[in-house]
């Protein structure tokens, strides 16, 4: 096992015009500003051109699978919010998902209600923060990320409203959700919803047709329409390829069946930066419209079904997927008739997308690599587990 | 109007001072202009480990606004950080990096253990790669409890450190005294950290429930 910068810098000669040039190669991370967390990418560069480039991974695994293992199934649910902890909503959804279908269990109709306003509001929140921290990425040092987390700490407040934290909700149970919402929380939804275009058309005007966003990004980090699917890309990353896989609207899990929405992605064979931005900010437009319908159709009822106190499946297998705002998030369980998973398994949408950073890479700036990681928007604590 | 007495322990009385002031001349201590600019001013380091991270970044932002304690310049190298936030799970793999971050901070450094993973493993101390607690490789001076703490807890831990940085003495400072601290580099090996903890930081604590080896033996 390599340690970090144990590795001296190893410089190969080469010959360019009559010049001997050197082959430099540089550890980005773990602790750099652009990587979002602990992630490293060793990166070897002519000149400034990327000709080689090996990720790093491991510097933030805490176990998850394993813990999982040794604990009952419901206790794992806090866990599952520190995954990808800007969506702590759809990661609770996922494991409940897979839950779900080890025992027979009934879900209110207020809370699947709940459970598709929590997870569009989740979505919101990512989108805007990725989009934020990708044009910081860029160099547009504040103003961009400011507004955004602007925007993120109005539903922050919903989400503390209705489950009593900010980022580690933990407020979905197998068959429903912790608790309801109190009083008056759908109005002040529906004023943030309603508030959200407004803000959109500012970003909107303020990034799509920026200049500087449009070449640094547009032909950047070609990622063809091919190899994601064979790569197992999901989520903005693989619509922006040019591919309408949405798993909202393959599966139809929950109650997204009752819903009008399109998926927004780009035509054509091959998505760069840009495309992804794009999808993102589409993306964004679809959620209010979602919420919108949610929030007209909710009635008032029970939010907790007929959940067992104990939680112990018969011996059988389970997957339960949901589309996270980073892609297909799923979890694997096998139970062997204990209180405790026999095995936990994560499949986290971000590492997934992350196995094409160096196809997307090679024999671009290095400066480019950095924005190219940023569009794929990892979260480390997803990609290690 | 006379300025703040800003030197508690010269024995002036407020006339006096004012009077001087008015010819001016203002009486002070050295140590208390010193730490009244150094806890005025204190950079912290661009470094995010976790979860706890996107809640220091959030305090940074407009609704919380660090900057009203000086503290918004954050700088993604060492070179020019007073103040580590340690936010986040210090894994086995990460913890040699970050004693080495800290390592490359110029003098005077703080350092924050910023939720319940950097103090103690947290969540996840269970885990075979989960460090239990950044307090075992260097110094903390304030330590800040939650998971995530909230952006306004982050707020009170800095004024917390400010409090601690004007009690400060020049004399004993050890930017003066022994220049840059640096403690030694744990050793990743694979499956553990060697040494498992840095004694001149940390001692393992004593056990209530041992007895003297002559009493458990007779
Ligand atoms: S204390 Fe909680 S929020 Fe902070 S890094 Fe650890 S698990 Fe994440």
């Amino acid at each position: 096992m390599s340690n970090a910068t144990a590795t001296a810098p190893n410089y190969e000669l080469i010959q360019r015009d009559g010049l001997d040039t050197g082959l430099l190669e540089i550890s980005m991370g773990p602790h750099h500003p652009s990587t979002h967390g602990v992630f490293r990418m060793d990166v070897k560069l002519d000149g400034e051109t990327v000709v080689d480039l090996q990720p790093v991974f491991g510097y933030l695994h805490r176990n998850h699978e394993k813990l999982a293992e040794n604990m009952s199934y419901l206790s794992s649910m806090p866990f599952t919010d520190r995954l990808d902890y800007f969506n702590s909503m759809t990661n609770n959804w996922a494991y409940a998902l897979a839950a779900e279908q080890l025992i027979e269990i009934e879900i209110p109709e207020r809370a699947e209600y709940l459970r598709v306003i929590m997870s569009e509001l989740t979505r919101l929140v990512n989108h805007v923060s990725l989009v934020g921290f990708f044009v910081n990425d860029l160099g547009a040092l504040g103003t961009p990320l400011l507004y955004a987390f602007r925007e993120r700490e109005k539903i922050l407040d919903l989400f503390e409203q209705a489950s009593g934290a900010r980022m580690m909700c933990n407020y979905f149970r197998f068959g429903g959700l912790r608790n309801d919402v109190p009083e008056g929380w759908l109005d002040r939804a529906r004023e943030v919803v309603d508030r959200f275009p407004k803000f959109l058309d500012e970003y909107e005007k303020l990034l799509c047709e920026n200049e500087i966003i449009l070449s640094r990004t547009q032909g950047v980090g070609n990622l063809s329409k091919e190899l994601a699917i064979s790569a197992g890309i999901t989520g903005p990353m693989l619509r922006a390829s040019g591919e309408s896989y949405d798993i909202r609207k393959v599966d139809r899990y929950g109650i997204y069946d009752r819903f009008q929405f399109r998926v927004p992605y780009s035509e054509g064979d091959v998505g760069d930066c840009y495309d992804r931005f794009m999808v993102r900010m589409l993306e964004m437009r679809e959620s209010i419209g979602i919420l919108k319908q949610a929030l007209d159709g909710i009635e008032d009822g029970p939010v907790l079904g007929n959940a067992p106190k104990v939680f112990k499946p018969k011996p059988a297998e389970a997957y339960g997927r949901i589309e996270a705002p980073k892609g297909e998030l799923g979890f694997y369980l096998i139970a062997d008739g204990t209180p405790k998973p026999y095995r936990f398994r994560v499949r986290p949408p971000s590492f997934i997308n992350l196995t094409v950073l160096r196809d997307m890479c090679l024999g671009q700036k290095v400066a480019d690599a950095v924005i190219i990681l940023g569009s794929i928007d990892i979260v480390l604590g997803e990609v290690d587990r | 109007m006379t300025t703040p007495n800003t030197s508690p322990g010269i024995d002036l009385d407020d006339t006096t001072r004012a009077e001087l002031e008015r010819a001016g001349v203002i009486v002070s201590k050295v140590d208390y202009l010193y730490n009244w600019a150094r806890g005025g001013s204190v950079w912290p380091l661009t470094f995010g480990l976790a979860c706890c991270a996107i809640e220091m970044i959030a305090s940074a932002t407009s609704r919380f606004d660090i900057s009203r304690f000086g503290s918004e310049v954050f700088r993604p190298t060492p070179r020019q950080a007073d103040l580590m936030i340690v936010s986040g799970t210090v894994t086995k793999k990460m913890a040699p990096q970050v004693v080495r971050i800290y390592n490359q901070m110029p003098e005077p450094k703080w350092v924050i253990a910023m939720g319940a993973c950097a103090i103690s493993g947290g969540p996840f101390k269970q885990g075979y790669n989960v460090l239990k607690g950044i307090d075992r490789y260097i110094p903390v001076d304030v330590y800040l409890p939650g998971c995530p703490p909230r952006p306004e807890a982050v707020l009170q831990s800095l004024n917390y450190l400010q409090e601690k940085i004007r009690t400060q003495d020049i004399k004993s400072d050890p930017a003066f005294t022994v220049g840059r601290r640096q403690y030694p580099v744990p050793e990743f090996t694979g499956t553990d950290l060697e040494p498992p903890y840095n004694p001149e930081v940390w001692q393992p604590p004593a056990n209530p429930n041992a007895q003297p080896l002559e009493e458990a033996t007779a």
